[in-house]
C-alpha cells in the first residue's frame, strides 16, 4: 500500500540530519549547561551556537531568542507574560484575530476571564485581518495585539508587516504566531515590525518538545515558570540540548534555499488545488495566492471531512479535516466559521498540506483517490442528489 | 570520553542510556506522528503515549491518568505548586513549604507570596532533616498545600514523607501534598499512594533518560489550573503538542531505572560510603554536611574541605576528569553560597568549601577508585600549595 504524508501542519517528519546533529547531545555531550566543568560547558556551547543559528535564521540577535518546550508555550509565555506585565496598570486591552491557534485564542480569553479586555478581530472570507480595522480597535489601553503569520488551517498569510507598522505607530506592542510561517516564508526581524515570535520546531523537520520565542530587546514581559537563572531568566528549567540544537540545525536548514524549496511546493499546491476543484461541489477555503505554500483547505459538500479522512487513511493517505489538536471534536472549525461557512459545509472540510517529500505522482494518486471515496460517500448521502 | 574519567555530576543530569538513545531515535524516525491526529500516523504515536503513561503509573503504582506529561522537572514543580495554590485558593491563601527546596519549587512560592498567599518555610535541622511536628506546627486553619522534596538535590537528606503525610492528614484531611521526587525517582521506594501524596514532581533527564521530558503525578480529584492554555492534551492541564520521543525515552529510562532498584541503591550505598571512607581516611579534617554516611540518599554527598575553597577543587578535579559540582548546577554561575548549606548553618570557610558528589547506576567501582585517589592527591597538593603561601 502507498503511504502518503500529507498533513505537514500537524507535525513533519525529523530531518536526517537534523537527527544526526542531535544524537551526540543524548549520547557522548550529556552535560547540562549551567555545570562548570567541561561538560557543561560543552553543552553550553552547543546551547548557544543553536541560539545563534536561530538568530541568524530569523534575522535577529542572539539574545533574543529564547528557548521553551514548544509553540504552544511560547505563545503562553508571551501573551500571559506581557499581560502580567503591565497587569497593574490601567492599560489591559489584547487584540487578537479571531481565527488564531487555541494556545493565542484560549490564553487571551484566559485573560478576559481574570480583568483584562480583548477584542477579537473578525476576519473575511479568505480569513484576512483587515489593517484598518485593527488600526480603529486600538485604544490608549491597548497593550498588545497578537495576529498569527499564517493561518494552520486554511493557510492565509496576514499582512504583519503592515500591522506591525500600525503597532509601532500607536505605541502597541505587536506579537505573531509564525509557528506555521517559519520555513515557508522569510523572516528578517531586524526590519520588520514585529515585537515577538512564537516558533515550533517539529513544524519544520525538527524535534517534538521545542520551541523558541524571539522577543525584542526590551521588551517588557514577565515569566511565567519560576526556579532559576536559565534562558535570560525567563525560562527556568534544565534545557532540553539535545531538542534545542535539533532546532538549531532544523532552522538553518529550512531557511537555506526557502525560495526554491516553496517555489516547488507552491507548483505542487496549486496543482493538488486544480484537481479537488474539478470535482464536483468541491470550494476552496482561504485566499488563493496569500496562502502557505504547503496548505490545501477544501469544502466538500454533502460529504462528513472525518469520513474522508478515514477513508484516505485506509488507502494510506494520512490528512486532516481541521488542526490536529481539535481532531476528534465533532465541532465544525471555528475558522472556517469565521470566514463566514455556514456550519454543514465546515463540516465537509478537508486539509492537505503538502512537505518537501511529497511527489507530483503522489498529488495525482490522492486526487484519484478523493475523487472515488467522495463518489462513494455521496452515493450512500440522503443531502446529495 | 577520556581513558580514566569518573562523571560524578549525576544530580545535574546523566548520560542517557544507549538503550533509550536507541528508542527514541527509532521513535523520532519511524514514528514521527502528531498523537493528537485522527491517522493511522497519529494513533501510532498516540499508542507510544499511553504506553509510556503506563509504564511510569505501574512503577509509582498509580493509575495511568493520573500521569502527566511536561517538559521536566521545573516545569513539573510549577504546574503542581502554583496551579494547586491558585486552583484551591478559595480554601485557604496559606502554604508550607521548606527553606532547602529546590529553586523551581521555592521560586513558585515567592510568586504566590506576591499573589498574597502566605507562605511558612520551616527549617531543617542539621542533617537536613524536616520534623514532622514542625510542619504539623506550621499548619492552619487556611494551610492548603504543604510541599517538602523527598531527596535533597544538595546534601541527600531524605526526608521521612511517610509520618509527614500521617502527621499532616490527620490533623486536616484537606491539606495537599506535593512532593518534589526529582532526585529520588527510582532511586528510593516512591508509592504516592502508600505514602499519602497528592502530587509528585518526576525529571526524566536525572533518571537517564532524555533532557526535556518530565512528568506530573495528580492524584485523581486533585484540582489544579494549568500554566498553559490552548488543547486538550493531557486532559487539558499541560496543552501542546506531546514531545513524543522524550516521553518514551523517559519511559524506557524509568523501567531500566527500575529493574533491580534495591540491588542497584544498594550498590550505590556502598560506592558512597566507601568513597567518603577513603576521603576521610586521608584527609580527617575533612567535613560531611548533611546526613551521616549510613544515612541519606544512596548516590548524593556533600563534603567540605575547609581551607580549600569548593571551586578551585572542582576545577583541579577536572584536569583529572573527574566531575563534580558546588552545589545544584542552576546556582552553579551565582556567586552566593548554597541556600541549602546556609541552612544548616555551616561555618564560612565550611560553606565555601563545600563541594557535591552525586553518583548513578552507571558508575562502576573502578571509577569511584580511581576518584578517591585523584581526590585525595589534588587535595593534598592543594593544601601543600595554599601552605606555601
Amino acid at each position: 500500500m502507498q503511504k502518503i504524508y500529507m498533513d505537514h501542519g500537524a507535525t513533519t517528519p525529523l530531518d536526517g540530519e537534523v537527527l544526526a546533529a542531535m544524537l551526540p547531545y543524548l549520547q557522548g555531550k550529556y552535560g547540562n549547561p549551567s555545570s562548570l566543568h567541561f561538560h557543561g560547558r560543552e553543552a553550553r556551547a552547543g546551547l548557544e551556537t543553536a541560539r545563534e543559528k536561530t538568530a541568524r535564521a530569523l534575522g535577529a540577535y542572539p539574545e533574543e531568542i529564547i528557548f521553551t518546550s514548544g509553540g504552544t508555550e511560547a505563545n503562553n509565555m508571551v501573551i500571559q507574560g506581557v499581560a502580567r506585565y503591565f497587569s497593574a496598570g490601567e492599560r489591559r486591552h489584547i487584540i487578537t484575530s479571531a481565527i488564531e491557534h487555541h494556545a493565542v485564542l484560549d490564553t487571551v480569553a484566559y485573560l478576559g476571564r481574570t480583568g483584562f479586555d480583548v477584542t477579537f478581530l473578525p476576519v473575511d472570507r479568505y480569513g484576512l485581518v483587515d489593517p484598518e480595522e485593527l488600526a480603529a480597535k486600538i485604544t490608549a489601553k491597548t497593550i498588545l495585539v497578537t495576529v498569527m503569520t499564517a493561518n494552520n488551517e486554511i493557510g492565509t498569510i496576514q499582512p504583519i508587516d503592515e500591522i506591525g507598522r500600525i503597532c509601532r505607530q500607536k505605541g502597541v506592542y505587536f506579537h505573531t504566531d509564525a509557528v506555521q510561517a517559519v520555513g515557508n516564508i522569510p523572516f528578517n526581524l531586524k526590519e520588520q515590525p514585529i515585537d515577538m515570535l512564537s516558533l515550533s520546531a517539529h513544524k519544520f523537520y525538527g524535534p517534538k518538545g521545542v520551541g523558541a520565542l524571539y522577543i525584542r530587546q526590551k521588551t517588557g514581559i514577565k515569566q511565567l515558570i519560576f526556579g532559576g537563572a536559565q534562558e535570560n531568566k525567563l525560562r527556568p528549567g534544565t534545557e532540553n540540548l539535545p531538542g534545542i540544537v535539533g532546532l538549531g540545525r532544523a532552522i538553518e536548514m529550512a531557511t537555506t534555499g526557502m525560495e526554491a524549496k516553496t517555489g516547488a511546493l507552491r507548483e505542487l499546491r496549486d496543482r493538488l488545488i486544480a484537481g479537488l476543484l474539478q470535482i464536483e461541489d468541491v470550494r476552496l477555503n482561504g485566499h488563493p495566492q496569500k496562502r502557505l505554500p504547503g496548505n490545501v483547505n477544501v469544502s466538500v459538500l454533502y460529504v462528513e471531512g472525518e469520513s474522508l479522512l478515514l477513508h484516505l487513511d485506509l488507502k494510506g493517505i494520512a490528512v486532516s479535516s481541521g488542526s490536529a489538536c481539535t481532531a476528534g471534536s465533532l465541532e465544525p472549525s471555528y475558522v472556517l466559521l469565521a470566514t463566514g461557512l455556514d456550519r454543514q459545509t465546515a463540516q465537509g472540510s478537508l486539509r492537505l498540506t503538502l512537505g518537501r517529500d511529497n511527489t507530483p505522482a503522489e498529488v495525482d494518486y490522492t486526487l484519484q483517490a478523493v475523487q472515488e471515496i467522495v463518489t462513494k460517500l455521496r452515493e450512500m448521502s440522503p443531502l446529495f442528489k | 570520553m577520556f581513558a580514566q574519567e569518573a562523571y560524578l555530576d549525576n544530580s545535574a543530569t546523566t548520560r542517557v542510556y544507549p538503550e533509550v538513545a536507541a528508542e527514541m531515535q527509532q521513535v523520532m524516525e519511524k514514528k514521527y506522528g502528531n498523537a493528537s491526529s485522527l491517522h493511522r500516523r497519529g494513533s501510532e504515536a498516540e499508542r507510544i503515549l499511553h504506553a509510556s503513561r503506563r509504564t511510569i503509573a505501574k512503577i509509582l503504582g498509580v493509575k495511568s491518568e493520573e500521569i502527566i506529561f511536561t517538559s521536566g522537572g521545573t516545569e513539573a514543580n510549577n504546574l503542581a505548586v502554583l496551579g494547586m495554590a491558585r486552583r484551591n485558593i478559595r480554601r485557604g491563601n496559606h502554604l508550607i513549604t521548606t527553606v532547602i527546596e529546590h529553586a523551581s519549587v521555592l521560586g513558585p512560592f515567592k510568586k504566590l507570596e506576591q499573589e498574597g498567599f502566605t507562605v511558612s518555610y520551616l527549617l531543617p535541622d542539621k542533617q537536613g532533616l524536616i520534623d514532622p511536628a514542625k510542619v504539623v506546627a506550621a499548619l492552619t486553619p487556611q494551610t492548603i498545600l504543604v510541599s517538602i522534596m523527598h531527596i535533597n538535590n544538595e546534601i541527600g537528606s531524605v526526608q521521612p514523607l511517610s509520618q509527614i503525610s500521617a502527621a499532616v492528614k490527620a490533623k486536616n484531611q484537606a491539606v495537599l501534598l506535593h512532593v518534589d521526587a526529582v532526585q529520588s525517582f527510582c532511586k528510593l521506594p516512591l508509592n504516592p499512594v502508600e505514602h499519602g501524596i497528592d502530587a509528585l514532581s518526576l525529571s526524566a533527564h536525572k533518571i537517564h533518560g532524555p533532557k526535556g521530558t518530565g512528568a506530573l503525578y495528580l492524584r485523581r480529584d486533585v484540582l489544579l489550573q494549568p500554566l498553559f492554555w490552548g488543547g486538550e492534551h493531557e486532559k487539558g492541564l499541560r496543552p501542546g503538542t506531546e514531545n513524543i520521543p522524550g516521553i518514551a525515552g523517559m519511559a524506557l529510562a524509568a523501567r531500566l531505572s527500575d529493574q533491580n532498584r534495591k540491588e542497584k541503591a544498594d550498590r550505590l550505598q556502598n560506592l558512597k560510603e566507601k568513597l567518603i571512607s577513603a576521603i576521610q581516611t586521608a584527609h580527617p579534617r575533612a567535613i560531611l554536611n548533611g546526613p551521616r554516611k549510613e544515612e541519606g540518599a544512596p548516590h548524593i554527598f556533600n563534603l567540605s574541605f575547609p581551607g580549600l575553597k569548593g571551586e578551585i577543587v572542582l576545577h583541579a578535579l577536572e584536569q583529572e576528569h573527574i566531575y563534580v559540582s558546588t552545589g545544584a548546577a542552576c546556582h552553579a554561575h551565582s556567586k552566593n553560597p548554597s541556600h541549602v548549606l546556609q541552612a544548616l548553618q555551616l561555618k564560612q570557610d565550611t560553606l565555601e568549601g563545600a563541594l557535591r558528589f552525586s553518583l548513578s547506576y552507571l558508575n562502576t567501582a573502578a571509577e569511584v577508585d580511581y576518584a578517591a585517589t585523584k581526590i585525595n592527591e589534588v587535595v593534598h597538593a592543594l593544601k601543600k600549595f595554599q601552605a606555601r603561601r
